[in-house]
């Protein structure tokens, strides 16, 4: 099932890649005061900024394609789980610093190619909002990887942990590389980069890194999917319940 | 604060001369996080646009993606400008080329440094080479990769001890 709650392609091809920054941002926001030390509660704070600045900026972007009444406001805070259409890698739930790095870690090794294929969209606000996030994805990259080394190459503990994480979060990588019809129309347009087209860059910064880490990269199992078509796991609906509960229960209620 | 003179009481004769009140009107908009640095300093603004009708166009260049000093920017370009008899005023954000610290002139790593701020690196580099502000010192050490804002990391330096801010080149 696909719930499309968008007017036109190029709005549904938007909105995908600004629910997977404000979920990501979203998630990291609760993770701070959190941090096993200050210095990484500020980098929380500072990476789920870039996450939402980068939505807030796409799904404008979106409200004005999509040429309905809706502001990008109302794309985030009113609709529903089944409507959202992130990866499933974004939304999942963590159990310590751990899980925060590891899907930190495979999410920014995808985001920074993509972003850097977007830069060269024809779409000049698509590429424009790209090229902007590309600096900060390398700079997360950067940060992401350090804590994965650190973390799989540190204490035997440590290295257990990470790579619990890396193990937990692995079966949703599968998706990120996965094409649908409207990734393919856009990127033969233009507008958009087909995703299996980043899977080998991919691949090369997880392999570097987790060898770095000593870490053993996990047999590519059994993938879930689902997330682009609004099916999720179960974490996104409570995340969701949470985030979207002022606008819910005060509808149109501002700063 | 009212500005000493009324300057809708200024006679304004040429296109030029106009168009230079609007940007000095513009140098009073600053940095909330960096007050020292004006918009042109940092290089958010990017193109001032001043129609027949006397309708001010904007146009700017966020810093980083979630910077949250552009909404008070945007603010503060609108009070100045409305303080200077321009109501007709609209902000334009563009995107591309993406913001970068070396569009940031000398005189405002200068002022970065005055202000204790470790200027950006002139290259985009792995690793920056920085100088401490207090002593000149380049042996320096990383903190915290993210600081107090989005375009500051945090550093010390080994020589005289001193913490202090890098503004990330980017």
């Amino acid at each position: 099932m696909n719930t499309v709650t968008t007017n036109n392609d190029l709005a549904t091809y938007i909105v995908r890649h600004a629910d997977d920054n404000v979920v990501i941002g979203q998630r990291l926001a609760t993770y701070i005061s959190r941090a096993p030390e200050l210095e990484e509660d500020l980098a929380v704070g500072n990476l789920s900024l870039d996450h939402i600045g980068v939505a807030d900026h796409l799904f404008t972007y979106a409200a004005k394609v999509d040429g309905g009444e809706r502001t990008g406001d109302d794309l985030v805070m009113l609709r529903s789980e089944r409507e959202y259409t992130n990866l499933l890698l974004v939304e999942q739930r963590h159990d310590g610093f751990g899980d925060l790095i590891a899907r930190q870690f495979l999410f920014d090794a995808y985001q920074l190619p993509l972003w850097e294929a977007l830069s060269a969209s024809t779409d000049e606000t698509i590429a424009g909002v790209s090229q902007r996030a590309a600096k900060e994805a390398r700079y997360h990259l950067r940060h992401s990887s350090m804590w994965i080394v650190r973390l799989g190459d540190g204490t035997e503990e440590s290295h257990r942990r990470i790579q619990a994480s890396i193990d937990r979060m692995w079966r949703f990588t599968g998706e990120m590389f996965e094409a649908d019809d409207l990734d393919r129309e856009m990127a033969s347009s233009g507008v958009g980069v087909d995703p299996s087209t980043l899977k080998d860059l991919w691949e090369t910064t997880v392999d570097a890194v987790l060898e770095e880490a000593t870490l053993t990269r996990p047999e590519d199992s059994f993938q879930t999917s689902g997330g682009r078509c609004g099916m999720h796991t179960e974490y996104l609906g409570q995340m969701l319940s949470e985030m979207q509960w002022l606008q819910r229960s005060m509808p149109g209620q501002s700063w | 604060m009212a500005p000493a003179v009324d300057a809708r009481t200024i006679v304004v004769i040429t296109e030029t001369s106009r168009i230079d009140h609007v940007r000095a009107l513009l140098e009073r908009v600053v940095d909330p996080d960096l007050p020292f640095l004006s918009i042109a300093d940092i290089a958010i603004l990017r193109d001032v646009h001043l129609s027949d009708e006397g309708a001010v166009t904007v146009t700017i260049t966020p810093t980083y993606s979630g910077c949250p000093a552009m909404e008070t920017i945007r603010e503060d370009i609108r009070t100045v400008l409305g303080e200077g008899g321009f109501d007709d005023v609209s902000i334009e954000t563009i995107f591309s080329p993406a913001w970068t610290t070396e569009w940031m002139s000398d005189d405002a790593k200068r002022k970065l440094s005055e202000n204790r701020i470790a200027p950006p690196d002139s290259v985009i580099a792995i690793v920056p080479e920085v100088l401490c502000p207090l002593c000149s010192s380049d042996g320096v050490r990383t903190v915290s990769e993210f600081g107090s804002t989005a375009c500051k990391s945090i550093m010390a330096c080994t020589q005289c001890g001193e913490p202090f801010d890098y503004f990330k080149a980017i």
